[in-house]
């Protein structure tokens, strides 16, 4: 067993909650003084940076949402002086202003960090060969996982998205060890490879998967086709980028950095904080960054906060995987709608976990089918046979949804697989 | 006896089946029978080609599925009531067909129907024992 940083990662709980505190306060300082947007919010409710000394101060903090970081495009809410900012990363919203986060030098060091703990806690080492291929540029998985893979000491790929064949080329000939991408591309990867008779050829040990949903399914799926070990990593370029929590070898929720991150998870109608154990939308304040310190920022992703103690000795705080997004909700003829729910029923019954799920509304009434790729397994070639697996997969979605999608069999690899993030909802809704 | 026959998997688009013909001709496969199994959302085509395995390989290069099922064919006299007589000797053994498709050789006055049951090796002894013979591959493309 071994730790990036272990006097973090294995902190007992009061020293955490002493450094947290100190950071905390010290950062309601920093963005007081520099960040007159800050100023007002807290002015408004008559607080002043002395009225927030521990952790147990957060709730009196209003929260930031994506919104009030669109509003303070571009510069609104950077805390340093340009002189000390080194980078942007961006979010790669498609609907109106997009989300700048800004980097001291510091904040990338620290941020590279987290990624390195992630990559050490898959088992990652001086000796590894990383194949990084997120993409890079304003998006931060790529520049994320190479900086810590640099942090560790591994011997780095930087990939990026795109051109698969040249991916596994590489990935070959290199002997990569460790892979990091989406899961959607990881799946895909693992397809292709198996089709080229290429499984034999490759060297990977372990995969560190993130920036979109995936289900337990489909990382038992990517782990016996790629013959590694899947574990998860999540983050947001609001507050960093990946590696804001990872996941380690007990794979059951992902350990936050809480020297960096504080976490809260909150019902999302009434923001009140919840108790640990129930679900609800989970809130971070960055508490080590300098350029761009967000406080109480809230991700729109329903987890679930767990203190219990981990089997890998690691004290820190573990969130479950987020179980979808406030907003990937859909509401479906009055019922919520996870795509990761399709997913699962999806790999149960045994199909691939491709899919798209069409929404429309005719006639005051809303139209929704979930189309699905045909696999040898499948076919028979009678209908009654085909027509079979189709009422299985129906009837499983019907359970699972509570509602009924019609269930559209498409033509093996017609569903469009983006190289980054997969088009899994279109929604012609016109509401 | 039985001949091979492949199904291929259509979505439901224009141009699929021009794709498949188009395929298979240009591997140098010759066709000798085809069928369509229409549903609302998807498509089976049957086929009896002169070679089903590469056939098969062809198409599954091109990202189809399929699969090869072996099938009972039939020669039918040119006279009235032979289908009849072939489907009479199987309902009176409560042989149940699946589906069933006819098509004609070059042969002259030669027509085959293809037939789809769930037990080839009993449903063609019962044939044999009503006098009706089932062709193979190589009788097929002679
Ligand atoms: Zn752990």
């Amino acid at each position: 067993m071994s730790y990036f940083q272990p006097e973090m990662e294995q902190a007992p709980r009061a020293v955490m909650r002493d450094l947290q505190s100190a950071r905390l306060a010290e950062t309601v300082r920093h963005v007081y003084a520099h960040v007159p947007y800050y100023r007002r919010l807290m002015d408004e409710r008559g607080l002043t940076p002395a009225d927030i000394r521990s952790v147990d101060d957060l709730p009196k903090l209003p929260f930031l949402t994506k919104d009030d970081l669109r509003e303070a495009y571009p510069y609104g809410l950077l805390a340093v002086p340009l002189a000390e900012a080194v980078r942007i990363q961006s979010t790669s919203g498609t609907t109106g202003r997009r989300v700048v986060a800004f980097y001291t030098q510091q904040d990338i060091d620290l941020w590279d960090e987290c990624c390195a703990r992630a990559i050490v806690a898959a088992g990652g080492g001086k000796e590894d060969v990383v194949h990084v291929c997120y993409g890079y540029g304003l998006f931060t998985g790529g520049p994320g996982l190479n900086g810590g893979s640099h942090k560790v000491g591994s011997l780095t790929l930087p990939m990026s998205s795109g051109n698969t064949e040249r991916q596994i080329q590489f990935m070959v000939d290199l002997g990569a060890t460790i892979l990091c991408c989406t899961p959607s591309y990881a799946a895909f990867l693992a397809e292709t490879i198996i089709e080229k008779g290429l499984r034999d050829k490759i060297s990977l040990k372990a995969g560190i998967f993130g920036a979109e949903a995936w289900s337990e399914e489909m990382r038992r799926d990517i782990e016996q086709k790629l013959g590694l070990k899947a574990y998860d990593i999540y983050g947001l370029t609001e507050i960093s980028g990946p590696g804001v929590s990872f996941e380690c070898a007990e794979q059951t929720g992902m350990h936050v950095n809480e020297d960096h991150f504080l976490v809260e998870c909150i019902d999302p109608d009434t923001g009140k904080v919840l108790p640990e154990g129930e679900r609800g939308e989970v809130v971070f304040s960055s508490i080590s960054k300098k350029a761009f310190p967000l406080l109480r920022y809230r991700t729109r992703d329903i987890c679930v906060l767990s203190r219990r103690p981990c089997s890998c000795g690691r004290t820190l705080i573990k969130m479950s995987k987020p179980m979808g997004r406030t907003d990937d909700m859909l509401i479906i003829r009055g019922v919520n709608v996870f795509p990761s729910q399709i997913e699962t029923v999806l790999l149960n019954n045994g199909f691939p976990p491709n899919y798209q799920i069409i929404v429309d509304r005719v006639n005051f009434t809303d139209n929704f089918e979930v189309q699905v790729e045909m696999t040898p397994e499948m076919f028979s070639d009678t209908v009654k046979g085909i027509a079979a697996k189709e009422d299985d997969l129906l009837n499983s979605l019907k359970s699972m949804l509570g509602i009924s999608p019609k269930v559209t069999l498409a033509a093996p690899r017609s569903i469009a697989r983006s190289e980054g993030k997969a088009v899994r909802v279109i929604d012609r809704r016109k509401i | 006896m039985t001949i091979d026959q492949i199904s291929v998997f259509m979505e439901n688009r224009p141009g699929s089946l021009a794709e498949v013909t188009a395929l298979l001709g240009g591997a140098g496969i010759d066709l000798r029978a085809l069928s369509i199994a229409d549903t609302e959302n998807f498509g089976i085509l049957r086929l009896i080609v002169s070679e089903p395995q590469r056939a098969l390989e062809v198409l599954r290069a091109a990202e189809y599925v399929g699969s090869v099922t072996p099938v009972l064919a039939v020669p039918l006299a040119d006279a009235p009531g032979s289908l009849a007589e072939v489907l009479r000797v199987l309902a009176e053994a409560d042989i149940s067909l699946e589906y069933l498709y006819a098509f004609i050789t070059r042969q002259a006055g030669h027509a085959y129907v293809v037939l789809r049951v769930p037990d080839n090796a009993r449903a063609a002894a019962v044939l044999a024992a009503g006098g009706i013979a089932t062709a193979c591959h190589e009788e097929i493309f002679a």
